[in-house]
């Protein structure tokens, strides 16, 4: 498959949901879910590099500048699961990369 | 008509406070970045509507974020949304300290509390502090304790490593609240130097723009360290200093008030008739530079008032004499504390003068401590309190 303008390879690409905390909400100035753009197969760590290119200002908030590790009180559902603790490049469940279910970005519950 | 902005910093939230040259009539604005924990804010003395704030949180970590319009609207430096694909993101809020090989530097390890040496980790921002002279330019005092400049106005940071770097590093501690760099003085008559104060490693200076650094410690004395008169390892409070006089120090100790009359290569005690030395705040008259203020603290056990009256304490001959001024303030069962950042003066012909507590309450002075009133009185944990004297 080409493009016909360009005819550089099309790569397949998903519509994924992604839901932010309510501060990280607030931060990047957006509504309660967000789609991007996602080259399949989508992966967590595809959908944070797309949500952090198109959101520069969430670079550091859910995973380490450098390491890209996530960071210790947030957490990651879909689809009832949590997957925190998957590989960063496990494929995400299909619904999701279907985008029939979002991608929850969750913060760890805590008093105070 | 001047007016007075006064900037501060919460466990949840940022609220500024104005009024006109009076002081009498306060608007509230706030709470801005609610919920998160807002260490510092502060206004670049060249470019008034510019400020910058240091919010913080467990969850999320260090944001960075700025003003260009006294505090209507904030954004993100270096978070701005792509120009279009392919663009490279810049490093909004990124903090890394400098392991490069140029340094030559041991830059590795600090002590820890059990004694062991410890990576460094960047925790959060703790002050800021603009340029006096580039409105672009702006410190960060961190923790893990290291000083960071940014020359774009907050959108890169880079570490000014050679204070890290000192062969001192290694033996300095955190203390209770963490290993800090909380306080930071630049010199307008001199742009060369830079005062800085870290709890608990001392206080140091350097005289080539942030390149190398000295520890000033000499005459202080901390009983709570094995050598009590170590070159680092003292648990500087704050430091204080008037911008005629910019080699006349004032400090607040952990235990004891403290003054330097050269530029910090001796320090004496000026605790003189004060209740209590221990404290947080110093700060120092706008006009008069001989007149200081702390807010005396019963002890490192008992961070509130004595009795539970809420008292400043003001000297007019550069410390040693001081009175108690309490006029407007609580006179009974308050059992608050004022952090190390939460007092500030305006620059008004009658040098006005604020502090933040512990249980919310901002208070002001507009006759230089003479009489205080509470601007607010519920507000979160105050953090830190910064004053802006606009034209």
């Amino acid at each position: 498959m080409t493009d016909p303008v360009n005819e550089a390879p099309r790569v397949p690409s998903s519509s994924i949901r992604v839901m932010l905390p309510y501060h990280l909400r607030n931060l990047a100035q957006v509504g309660d879910e967000i789609t991007l753009q996602v080259a399949a197969p989508a992966t967590v760590r595809s959908v944070l590099d797309a949500l952090e290119a198109r959101y520069p200002m969430l670079q550091g908030t859910i995973r380490d500048h450098d390491t890209l590790q996530r960071r210790p009180f947030l957490r990651y559902f879909a689809c009832e699961q949590d997957l925190s603790h998957e590989p960063a490049d496990a494929p995400l469940p299909d619904v999701v990369a279907a985008g029939k279910e979002p991608l929850l970005i969750i913060g760890a519950i805590a008093g105070g | 008509m001047s007016k007075v902005r006064v900037l501060v910093g919460t466990r949840k939230g940022a609220f500024i406070l104005t009024s006109d040259g009076k002081r009498d009539k306060w608007e509230v604005s706030g709470p801005h970045f609610a919920g998160w924990e807002i260490y510092h804010v502060k206004g670049s003395p060249i470019n008034q509507d510019r400020l910058y704030v240091s919010q913080t949180s467990g969850w999320f970590g260090q944001i960075v974020q700025r003003s260009d319009d006294g505090g209507k609207t904030w954004k993100t430096p270096g978070g701005e949304s792509l120009p279009g694909p392919g663009a490279m993101p810049k490093a909004s809020n990124k903090f890394v300290y400098d392991t490069s090989g140029e340094s030559g530097k041991p830059l590795t390890t600090h002590q820890f509390y059990d004694g062991t040496q410890h990576p460094w980790e960047f925790k959060r921002v703790w002050h800021i502090e603009p340029s006096l002279t580039d409105p672009d330019a702006v410190y960060a005092g961190i923790e893990d304790a290291a000083l960071f400049r940014s020359t774009d106005a907050g959108e890169s940071w880079h570490e000014l490593s050679g204070l890290r770097g000192h062969v001192t590093g290694p033996q300095w501690q955190p203390g209770a609240g963490g290993m800090c760099l909380h306080t930071v003085i630049l010199d307008l008559t001199n742009p060369q130097r830079i005062y800085i104060a870290i709890s608990a490693a001392g206080a140091f200076r350097s005289d080539d723009g942030g390149a190398t650094w000295k520890p000033i410690n000499k005459g202080l004395y901390s009983k709570y360290i094995p050598n009590p008169t170590a070159e680092v390892g003292h648990c500087v409070h704050h430091v204080a200093m008037h911008p005629s006089r910019p080699e006349v120090l004032f400090m607040q100790k952990h235990w004891d008030v403290m003054r330097s009359d050269d530029a910090g290569e001796n320090w004496k005690k000026i605790s003189g008739n004060l209740p209590t030395d221990f404290g947080f705040v110093i700060d120092v008259h706008a006009h008069e530079p001989e007149t200081v203020y702390v807010v005396p603290i019963k002890s490192d056990s008992e961070h509130f008032p004595l009795d539970g009256k809420l008292r400043v304490y003001r000297s007019r001959s550069g410390g040693n004499e001081w009175e108690e001024l309490g006029n407007g303030l609580p006179e009974k069962d308050c059992y608050v504390n004022v952090l190390r950042d939460a007092m500030a003066v305006d620059t008004l012909d009658e040098c006005g003068v604020y502090f933040g507590t512990t249980g919310g309450q901002v208070y002001a002075s507009a006759d230089a401590g003479d009489h205080w009133n509470p601007i607010v009185r519920n507000l979160p944990a105050v953090l830190s309190v910064e004053v802006q004297t606009l034209a």
